[in-house]
C-alpha cells in the first residue's frame, strides 16, 4: 500500500516533468509566434490587440512580410536553394543506398564511415572550406588562364553545394534504411513476370521507396531552409531568409514583421515535418 | 529436330560453381510435358541454384538447359516462359490482387480487355473469383499462395517453378495446400516443378522426384520407387523413416546378402543399389519401421520369399501414440534403439513398456547398400 | 555479361559518391589545412608556416575562447542527455500508445525549427522589456524591469533548448526497441529501480546515448546563431572568432587554421567519447 502510493507520486512527479519540458520546449515558439499577431510596432507586452497587419498590411510602419520585398526575395531564394539541395540531396542519396546495400567493393565500411562523416563536421568549417576551395579555383583559372567564373564566388551556387554536402549523409541515411527492408525476391519476381530492369525499378523498387524518398526530400527541403551556419560563409548577394531575418535583426532589431516571418516559417515546417512522418508511417502500416 | 520438344525442361549436364563449391554437379533431368516434378534434398545441396539457373538467375557454369526443346542459355530470365512462385511468395505489397496478376501481362503488352478477362478466368480457376480487388495484406496465408500461382500461371508459361513455397505456413493450412497444390496442377495441365527439403510433400504430390544431395541427384523416380527401391544409402536414409545399421559382408548369394552389423546382430538383407558389395565389405542396411513386426515370440518360417527370416529380441522401451501411425521404441541387446509400427487397439493385450518383445522383418525389406 | 553490367553499374554508382566526398569534402579540407599553414609576407606573398597556429598559442583569447566553447558544449551535451533522457523513456516506455505517438509527434515537428526562430523567441522572453520581466514584474517579484539576456546561463539555457530535441529523438528510438519484458526481468531478479536503470536500461540505450551526444556536441560546438544572440558581443565562442578572421578581417589563413583547429578539437571529443563507450560511427549516428 505504502509502496503504491509512493509509485503513484513518483509517477506524479514524472508526469509533471515531462508537462514542464514541453512547456520549455513550446515557450520561446510561442513567444516568437505570438507577436506576430500582436497590433503594436514593437514585439514585447502588453498586448495591443489582434491584428494581421504584419503579414498583409501595404504600408510603413507596419509593413506585413508579404509586402516586404527583401523578405519575399529572400524566401524566394530560400525556395531555389532548397529545392535543389533537395533534389540534388535525394538523388546522390539513392545512389549511395544502393550502392551501399547493393553493391559489394573493397573497403567498404570505410566508404560508409566516409559517407557518414559530412554529418559531424560542423557547419561552420563546410561553410569556410568550401569557400576557401572555391575561391581558389576561381584565383587559379582567373590568374592563369583570365576566365572569370563567377559562379565560383560566394552566392546560390556555392550555397547549394555546402548545404547539400552534407544534408546528403542524412538522405543516404533515411533511403539507406528504407532500401535494407526490401526484399530482393520482389524485384526477382518482377523480372521473372517479364518486366524489363527499368521497369522493374520503376514498378517495384521506387514504389518501395518512395516514403523514404518522400520524407528525405523533405527534410532535405527543411534543412536547408534553416540553415544558417553554412549559408553564412557562403552567401553572395542573393541571401536565403534566415540571412535576410539575421540582418533584420542585427541591423533594425527585432520588429512584429520577423515574428510574422517565424509565424510563417514555424507553421510551414511543422507542417512539413508532420507530413514526412505521416507518409513514412503509412506506408508501414499497409506492409504489415 | 529430336523428339527432346516431348519435354517440358530439360537439364543436360548443368553444373554451376561458386569458385571452388560445386553448388550442382553435372545434374541431367528431363520432365515430360504437363507433369509434376519434385526435387527433393537437405538444405545446401543445390536445389534452390539449380532452380535459379532455370529461372534464368544464375548462368550456369557448363551445360545446358532446355526449355520446349529450345536453349534458353542466352535468354534472359524476363524473356523465359519458366515462371516462379518464390519462397516468400514475393506478392507485390503495394498492388492489389488484379494489379499483381496483372503485372506479367502488362509488361508483355496484353490488351486491357484481354487482361481483364485473363485475369478473371484465373481467379476463377484458382477457386477466387471475388478478391481482384482486395489488397495483398487483407488474404490468408493460403490465398496469397494461390494468388502467387495465378500471378504465374495467367502468363500461360511451359513450366512453373515452386521454391518451397509451403514452408511459411502452419502445419494444417501446409497439408491442405498439397492437396491443393496437386488439384492445381491437373486444373492447369502445366509442368511443376518444385523444390523442398520435405519429404512428405514431394511424394504426395509429384509425379516424379529427384533425390538431390551435395549438387547431383542421387535418384530419379517415382516416390514408390524411391521409397520401396531406392538405388543410394542416401535415397533410403533420407525418404521416409528407417532404423539403420552399418555392418560388414559376411556370405553373398546373388541378390542375398547376409551380413554382420557393429553391434553383432546377424541379417539376411536383400541387395539394393547397383554395386554389388563383395566379402567383408562394409555396408548400410535400412529397415522401415512399418515392416518390423513386433511379437511375443520370433517368428521364422524357412523358405519362400517374403518370409520374416530377420528377428531379434529386445525390451520396449517406450510407446509413441499417435493413433494409426503409432510406433514402438525397443532397445535390443547392445542398446540400441529400434523403432516398429504397431498396432494399439487400446485393448489389454498392447504392448506395454518393459516387455521383452521379438522384432521380427523379412528379408525383403532389408535394404543393403555398399558405403 | 551479366557481370560486366553489374560492373558499369556499380561504377555508375559509385561516381556522384565519389564526387561529392572528393569534390565537397575531402578536397576542401586538405585545401582548408594548406591555406592553414600558409604565411603573408608581402602583398600576394606568401610561404608555408605555422605562424598562424604560433599566434593561436601565443594570443590567449583565441585558446580561451577555444576551450570555453569546448566546455560550455560539453556542459550543455551533459544537460542535454540529463534533461532529455527522462522525458524520452516517458514517451518509449512510460506513456501510453497514444499518447505516446503524439508526444513524439510533439517532438519531431519543431526538430527543424531554425536556431534563428529558436533564439529570436528566447529573446523576446528574456530580454529586458521582454516576457519574463514583464510577468515578474506584474507578480510584484520584481520591481523594475530586468535584463536576462547577454549572460552564460541565457547561452547555456539556449543552447540546450536548440539542440535537445536531436538527444530526445535517437533516445526515443533507441529505448523503444528494447523488450518491456527486459525491464520485468531486471526487477524479477530483484533489482531495484536504480539498478535496473544502470544495469539494463543505459547500456541498452546506449547507441542511442552515444548518437544523441554527438550529433548535440557537434551543433553546439559549431553553433554561432545561439550564443551571439543570447550571449550578446562578448559572448567568446569560437565559430564568432573564425566569422571574425574570415569575414571581418579578410585573414583567412588565420581563419583556416581556426577552422582546422575547430574541427581536430571536435573530432577528437567525438573520437573519445566513441572510444569511451564503445561504439563505433556506423553504430551510433547511421542509426538514429
Amino acid at each position: 500500500m505504502i509502496n503504491q502510493n509512493k509509485d503513484r507520486a513518483f509517477l506524479w512527479v514524472y508526469r509533471t516533468y515531462v508537462a514542464a519540458f514541453f512547456v520549455f520546449l513550446a515557450g520561446p515558439l510561442l513567444a516568437a509566434g505570438m507577436f506576430a499577431f500582436n497590433d503594436s510596432l514593437f514585439p514585447a507586452l502588453p498586448w495591443q490587440g489582434f491584428t494581421l497587419d504584419w503579414f498583409f498590411n501595404d504600408t510603413e510602419p507596419k509593413l506585413g512580410m508579404f509586402h516586404d520585398r527583401r523578405l519575399l526575395r529572400g524566401l524566394y531564394y530560400s525556395a531555389i536553394i532548397a529545392t535543389s539541395v533537395s533534389a540534388l540531396s535525394v538523388f546522390v542519396g539513392t545512389c549511395n543506398a544502393f550502392l551501399f546495400v547493393r553493391g559489394s567493393f573493397p573497403a567498404k565500411d570505410f566508404f560508409y564511415i566516409l559517407m557518414i562523416l559530412p554529418l559531424v563536421i560542423p557547419g561552420v568549417i563546410l561553410g569556410i572550406s568550401i569557400l576557401v576551395f572555391a575561391s581558389n579555383i576561381a584565383s587559379a583559372l582567373e590568374n592563369n588562364f583570365g576566365m572569370e567564373l563567377e559562379f565560383l564566388r560566394p552566392g546560390i551556387l556555392l550555397v547549394v553545394l555546402g548545404q547539400f554536402a552534407f544534408v546528403t549523409t542524412i538522405t543516404s541515411l533515411v533511403i539507406t534504411a528504407r532500401l535494407k527492408k526490401f526484399d530482393e525476391e520482389m524485384e526477382e519476381a518482377a523480372f521473372n513476370l517479364g518486366a524489363s530492369r527499368a521497369r522493374v525499378l520503376r514498378t517495384i523498387t521506387l514504389p518501395f521507396l518512395s516514403p523514404a524518398l518522400i520524407a528525405s526530400a523533405i527534410v532535405a527541403f527543411l534543412v536547408s531552409f534553416e540553415n544558417f551556419n553554412t549559408t553564412l560563409f557562403l552567401v553572395g548577394s542573393e541571401a536565403p531568409l534566415t540571412i535576410t531575418m539575421y540582418d533584420r535583426m542585427v541591423k533594425v532589431g527585432s520588429t512584429p514583421v520577423l515574428n510574422a516571418v517565424s509565424f510563417f516559417l514555424m507553421v510551414g515546417s511543422g507542417l512539413l515535418a508532420l507530413l514526412s512522418v505521416v507518409v513514412q508511417s503509412d506506408k508501414a502500416k499497409s506492409k504489415a | 529436330m529430336t523428339s527432346s520438344a516431348e519435354y517440358d525442361l530439360e537439364c543436360i549436364n548443368v553444373s554451376k560453381h561458386f569458385g571452388s563449391l560445386r553448388a550442382v554437379d553435372d545434374v541431367s533431368l528431363k520432365i515430360p510435358k504437363g507433369s509434376f516434378f519434385s526435387i527433393l534434398g537437405p538444405s545446401g545441396c543445390g536445389k534452390t541454384t539449380l532452380m535459379r539457373m532455370i529461372a534464368g538467375f544464375n548462368d550456369a557454369t557448363a551445360g545446358d538447359v532446355k526449355i520446349k526443346g529450345k536453349s534458353v542459355l542466352n535468354t534472359p530470365p524476363n524473356k523465359r516462359n519458366v515462371k516462379m512462385v518464390f519462397q516468400h511468395l514475393a506478392l507485390f505489397p503495394m498492388m492489389n490482387v488484379y494489379e499483381n496478376i496483372a503485372y506479367g501481362l502488362r509488361c508483355n503488352r496484353v490488351n486491357k480487355a484481354e487482361t481483364d478477362r485473363r485475369i478473371k478466368d484465373v481467379l476463377e480457376r484458382i477457386a477466387l473469383p471475388d478478391v481482384a480487388n482486395r489488397e495483398i495484406h487483407q488474404l490468408s496465408g493460403g490465398q496469397k499462395q494461390r494468388i502467387a500461382i495465378a500471378r504465374c500461371m495467367v502468363l500461360d508459361p511451359d513450366v512453373l517453378l515452386l521454391d518451397e513455397p509451403l514452408g511459411a505456413l502452419d502445419l494444417k493450412l501446409r497439408e491442405a495446400m498439397k492437396i491443393e497444390l496437386k488439384l492445381l496442377q491437373h486444373q492447369f495441365n502445366t509442368t511443376f516443378v518444385y523444390i523442398t527439403h520435405d519429404q512428405s510433400e514431394a511424394l504426395v504430390m509429384s509425379d516424379n522426384v529427384a533425390i538431390m544431395n551435395e549438387g547431383k541427384f542421387e535418384q530419379v523416380g517415382s516416390p514408390q520407387e524411391l521409397y520401396h527401391v531406392p538405388k543410394t544409402a542416401f535415397t533410403a536414409g533420407f525418404v521416409g523413416d528407417t532404423n539403420r545399421w552399418s555392418g560388414r559382408v559376411v556370405a553373398t548369394d546373388g541378390e542375398t546378402v547376409k551380413i554382420e552389423t557393429d553391434t553383432g546382430l546377424t541379417l539376411v538383407c536383400k541387395r539394393f543399389g547397383d554395386t554389388a558389395p563383395g566379402d567383408s565389405a562394409s555396408v548400410s542396411v535400412f529397415v522401415r519401421p512399418e515392416f518390423i513386426h513386433a511379437a511375443w515370440q520370433a517368428t521364422d518360417v524357412d523358405g519362400a520369399s517374403g518370409d520374416l527370416v530377420n528377428h531379434m529380441k529386445g525390451t520396449v522401451d517406450s510407446l509413441l501414440f499417435n493413433g494409426a501411425n503409432s510406433r514402438v521404441l525397443v532397445r535390443d541387446g547392445s542398446g540400441e534403439l529400434i523403432e516398429a509400427d504397431v498396432t494399439l487397439t487400446g485393448g489389454s493385450d498392447d504392448i506395454h513398456p518393459g516387455q521383452s518383445v521379438w522384432l521380427n522383418w523379412s528379408q525383403a525389406h532389408t535394404m543393403c547398400f555398399a558405403s | 555479361m551479366q557481370k560486366d553490367i553489374k560492373r558499369l553499374s556499380l561504377i555508375l554508382l559509385f561516381m556522384p559518391f565519389a564526387l561529392w566526398i572528393v569534390v565537397l569534402i575531402a578536397l576542401p579540407h586538405v585545401g582548408m589545412v594548406i591555406l592553414s599553414l600558409q604565411e603573408k609576407i608581402a602583398p600576394r606573398v606568401y610561404q608555408y608556416s605555422l605562424h598562424n597556429y604560433i599566434e593561436f598559442v601565443n594570443e590567449p583569447i583565441y585558446w580561451n575562447t577555444l576551450l570555453r566553447t569546448g566546455s560550455i558544449s560539453l556542459l550543455v551535451t551533459v544537460l542535454a542527455l540529463l534533461i532529455g533522457f527522462p522525458v524520452a523513456y516517458y514517451i518509449a516506455k512510460i506513456a501510453g500508445f497514444r499518447t505516446r505517438n503524439g508526444l513524439f509527434l510533439l517532438c519531431l515537428i519543431p526538430l527543424w525549427v531554425s536556431d534563428l526562430i529558436r533564439a529570436f523567441g528566447w529573446i523576446l522572453l528574456l530580454r529586458e522589456t521582454g516576457i519574463v520581466s514583464g510577468l515578474l514584474q506584474w507578480t510584484g517579484i520584481l520591481g523594475s524591469p530586468m535584463e536576462f539576456l547577454y549572460n552564460d546561463a541565457a547561452v547555456i539555457v539556449g543552447l540546450v533548448y536548440t539542440v535537445i530535441l536531436f538527444m530526445i529523438v535517437p533516445l526515443v528510438s533507441t529505448i523503444d526497441g528494447m523488450d518491456n519484458s527486459m525491464i520485468e526481468a531486471g526487477y524479477n531478479l530483484g533489482g531495484n529501480g536504480f539498478t535496473v536503470l544502470r544495469k539494463i536500461i543505459i547500456p541498452y540505450a546506449m547507441p542511442g546515448i552515444v548518437a544523441g551526444c554527438i550529433v548535440v556536441f557537434m551543433l553546439t560546438a559549431g553553433s554561432y546563431l545561439t550564443p551571439i544572440l543570447l550571449g550578446g558581443k562578448n559572448s567568446s565562442w569560437f565559430t564568432e572568432q573564425i566569422y571574425d578572421q574570415f569575414i571581418t578581417r579578410y585573414n583567412w589563413e588565420s581563419g583556416a587554421a581556426f577552422g582546422f583547429l575547430l574541427l581536430a578539437f571536435t573530432s577528437l571529443v567525438v573520437w573519445l567519447g566513441l572510444k569511451l563507450s564503445g561504439q563505433s560511427l556506423s553504430s551510433t549516428v547511421a542509426k538514429s
